[in-house]
């Protein structure tokens, strides 16, 4: 039965990401905004009690989504006779990242042990594995030079030899990729055998052949540091491979691919963070200058700075909406490929739109660094760009409502 | 599984649904099948129409008793529980009978409605089988003849929904009872109630109609141009309506006037008054729902015409424009996905430079933005009528669907046009009437309460 209210449980993880963001990121947002490269050292202690509420089932973080197919519905239960219905790790991870993102972006995307990394490995790694990387910060390094977002076309090899793999080429891009533990590299076994070549490995940072070769000047997000990392003759154990080492055709991409169901919500959730934040702030602001935004006036009789507040605030909610239907169908186990999408795109190109509006509806204030309204129109455009860009979920999108193969819709 | 007398009902007729009787009798038959199952059920009361003199809604003056529990709608608790997006069994069943409807009995005849070129033999058909259907059913208790348990702002939605894919006007033809209905079981009295729903229940399609919308630019349901004033123990009313579903046809109507010293309130209006004048209005669209205006020239209505108490207790006119807009999102969001999927179809089909142009990423881009803002409308609206029926606040989640769906529809109907090119613009195609009629979602306030 249709149902838009949260329950309790997930109300509670809401609130305290909000106060975290509150109290924690952002009496620090404009500083590490400026000091670019270096490490927010504020955020140390939110690594262990992060470690707690993990252990109690509360992702946080980039990397606190996850589908656990064989979870049992405990808590899903809301009649017997209905079929039950979960609110879980998804919709919490959703709900906190939200809300710590509100707080700061940039800060989020660095916070200790949530690096994409931990995502991949939340999925797919063997139970063995998991033990030997507990409590690892991982990264994730897909992107090279001359392949983004066609993440098929990757160069970067990985060759057996006995009982290590041997890597080599040039991965851009990665997140964290200079402070985490571990680096979940992307690398093909075979350059001739297309996308079902594809495999990740798990890098651990100091190994030798592996280096951090520069840290890249953004546009926003700056308390994140983004890597460029070199691999030379780069050798790990056999057992760094995440998955199967067979190249099976017929399964091919999807497994790699299928990591995005899970982290695209969770960008798209980033997003709505960075909306209101700048959404409540600009009311606020509009508020001195007597500007209402209480629903009461029918949009024909609003003024105009009102009547695009509501139109702004009607973009989030939508993005908002569609953000939780995505994290719910992942928690109900649905397919939710194409809804993931749908979030990320949304909530992405809504999140520019908002943030860089609202420092124009502010007019000086907005565009001043005394405020973060700036900053946040900075920090923005990411959303729209990392984990898949805009064009990419809409290519997603569309094969999957027209039943169009790669091949034919290109 | 409920077992409640209108999910029985739905679970006989998705039974006949798949067996071979509806491949064979088609639609017709099928909801005679509904008639013949509804009244299994005893979900049926037979029609007052040989008791009606003047007005089939009878003068029940003096006979005034409290409502027994089987007359009155039960409410929904409060918030509590999870999240959750599915239908119930029943608004699935629900659905899958009205899409077939809507795709069998009214798609076909669009064109022609929308055009006015019905003959009024074929129209009074079609209302005949709306009514076989028991849409009026759902929002009126056992008691008083139909087989409602709970007052449900979210099956009005699904229904508007659902019969927009096939047609919006004539979606709103056959839902503007729904709206009239709903308000009597927000606001209505005990009187009213008893006067007014039995009938609606019967065989035979009895239209009644919601007026709220008035002629001026600047139209703002909190203030209304339409005056009321006490007068005689009842009250009198001046002023012109617009935009109202089934004009000169309705029998009755819900007029929203503004009460001296009050503020805007709604009243009972019987289609016999003689102060009142009826013409139908030509529109950019939406010919199917017989839009028009109501002309009150001091139109006298008794004490028992007004809904709520004379003080203004009982009757909240926020939610009633709330829910009023609710309508106008819902089917916003059934024509923008008949829209959908009509341009789906037809860029898969439609080659050009040796493809379908399906594939080319402009087309293909357009197409994936249309789903992307039509699935937020959607979740909009339903979440604000989820907040209605929970009897939580929903005023901000109302708002915002309906500027949402107001300015997204729009953009949709626009694209409609666009993705067929030149063919989208002949009447050959329906993108060009979807067009039309999603200009109208902000001014259909007031037109379908859900």
């Amino acid at each position: 039965m249709l149902n838009f209210t949260m329950p309790k449980k997930l109300r509670a993880v809401a609130t305290m990401a909000r106060e975290l963001g509150e109290s924690l990121f952002r009496p620090i947002s404009r500083k590490y905004d400026r000091a670019e490269h270096s490490y927010p050292v504020e955020l140390d202690m939110l690594r262990a009690m992060i470690a707690g509420m993990d252990d109690g089932g509360q992702g946080v973080g980039a990397g606190g989504i996850a589908r656990k197919p064989g979870e049992a519905a405990r808590d899903g239960a809301q009649d017997e006779e209905a079929p039950a219905v979960r609110n879980g790790r998804n919709m919490a991870s959703v709900l906190n990242v939200e809300a710590l993102s509100w707080g700061d972006l940039g800060l989020l995307l660095t916070i200790p042990g949530q690096g994409l990394g931990n995502a991949a490995l939340a999925a797919v790694a063997t139970p063995e594995q998991r033990a030997r990387f507990k409590g690892k910060w991982a990264a994730m390094a897909i992107t090279e030079p001359e392949a983004g977002s066609d993440s098929a076309a990757i160069r970067t090899t990985a060759r057996r030899d006995g009982d290590s793999w041997v890597l080599n080429g040039e991965k851009i891009f990665v997140t964290c990729g200079e402070r985490a533990d571990l680096i979940v590299v992307w690398a093909t076994l075979d350059r001739d055998r297309g996308r079902a070549a594809i495999k990740s490995f798990v890098v651990e940072q100091g190994t030798p052949g592996f280096r951090v070769a520069r840290l890249e000047h953004k546009l926003g997000i700056r308390a994140s540091d983004t890597a460029t990392l070199v691999f030379e003759d780069c050798r790990i154990p056999r057992e760094n491979i995440l998955g199967s080492e067979e190249i099976d055709v017929r399964k091919g991409f999807g497994g790699v691919m299928q990591t995005f169901d899970n982290t695209r919500p969770v960008v798209a959730a980033m997003a709505l963070g960075v909306s209101r934040a700048a959404l409540e702030l600009a009311r606020e602001l509009l508020a001195r200058e007597g500007v209402r935004a209480d629903y009461t006036r029918g949009r024909w009789d609003a003024s105009a700075l009102e009547g695009e507040l509501y139109r702004l605030e009607a973009e989030l909610e939508a993005s908002r909406l569609l953000t939780l239907k995505a994290a719910w169908m992942a928690d109900n186990g649905r397919p939710n490929s194409r809804e993931a999408s749908m979030a990320k795109a949304k909530a992405g190109r809504t999140a520019t739109e908002i943030a860089l509006r609202c420092v124009e509806l502010c007019g000086s204030l907005g565009y001043s660094e005394r405020r973060l309204l700036e900053k946040w129109a900075r920090d923005a455009k990411i959303l729209d760009i990392f984990e898949g860009t805009q064009q990419i979920q809409l290519l997603i999108i569309a094969r999957s409502l027209l039943h169009k193969s790669s091949r034919e819709l290109r | 599984m409920s077992r409640s007398p209108l999910g029985a009902l739905f679970r006989a007729l998705n039974k006949i649904s798949e067996s071979e009787l509806a491949e064979r009798y088609g639609v017709r038959e099928l909801t005679q099948q509904v008639v013949y199952w509804g009244t299994r059920a005893g979900a049926r009361v037979t029609a007052e129409a040989g008791a009606r003199a003047r007005s089939r809604f009878r003068d029940l003056k003096g006979r005034v008793e409290e409502l027994t529990g089987a007359e009155t709608l039960t409410r929904a608790e409060g918030g509590g529980g999870l999240f959750d997006l599915t239908l119930t069994e029943e608004q699935s069943m629900m659905r899958e009978t009205l899409l077939r409807f809507a795709r069998e009995a009214l798609r076909p005849r669009a064109h022609e409605a929308d055009a006015g070129g019905v003959d009024e033999e074929e129209e009074k058909e079609f209302l005949a089988r709306v009514a076989e259907l028991g849409l009026n059913l759902i929002g009126v208790p056992e008691g008083l003849g139909g087989a409602g348990e709970q007052r449900s702002p979210v099956s009005t939605v699904l229904m508007a929904e659902d019969l927009a894919q096939g047609d919006m006007g004539l979606a709103l033809a056959a839902l503007a009872p729904c709206g009239f209905i709903n308000l009597l079981s927000e606001f209505g009295s005990q009187l009213q109630r008893r006067r007014y729903l039995p009938p609606l229940c019967g065989e035979a399609f009895v239209p009644v109609s919601v007026a709220l919308a008035e002629p001026r630019a600047r139209f703002d349901p909190r203030f209304l141009e339409t005056r009321a004033r006490p007068e005689g123990g009842g009250y009198r009313l001046e002023g012109v309506k617009c935009m109202v579903p089934l004009a000169t046809r309705a029998e009755a109507y819900v007029v929203f006037a503004q009460l001296a010293g009050q503020g805007p309130r709604a009243f009972l209006v019987d289609a016999q008054s003689p102060q009142l004048e009826r013409r139908a209005e030509r529109h950019m669209g939406l010919g199917a729902a017989e839009l028009g205006r109501l002309e009150l020239r001091g139109v006298t209505v008794g004490p028992d015409a007004l809904l709520g108490a004379p003080d203004g207790a009982g009757y909240e006119h926020e939610r009633a424009v709330d829910l009023a807009r609710l309508g106008a999102c819902a089917l916003a969001v059934g024509t923008c996905q008949a829209a959908l999927d009509y341009v789906i179809q037809y860029c898969n089909d439609r080659v050009a430079f040796g493809e379908p142009i399906s594939h080319k990423q402009a087309v293909a881009f357009t197409i994936a933005d249309i789903a992307v803002e039509l699935e937020g409308m959607r979740l909009m609206t339903y979440q604000a009528a989820s907040h209605a029926e929970r009897g939580r606040p929903f005023h901000r989640e109302a708002f915002l669907a309906w500027t949402q769906c107001a300015e997204k529809s729009m953009q949709i109907g626009s694209h409609g046009v666009q993705l067929l090119g030149g063919h989208g613009y002949t009447t050959e195609h329906p993108v060009e009437r979807w067009y039309r009629q999603l200009r109208a979602i902000p001014m259909l306030e007031g037109a379908l309460v859900v």
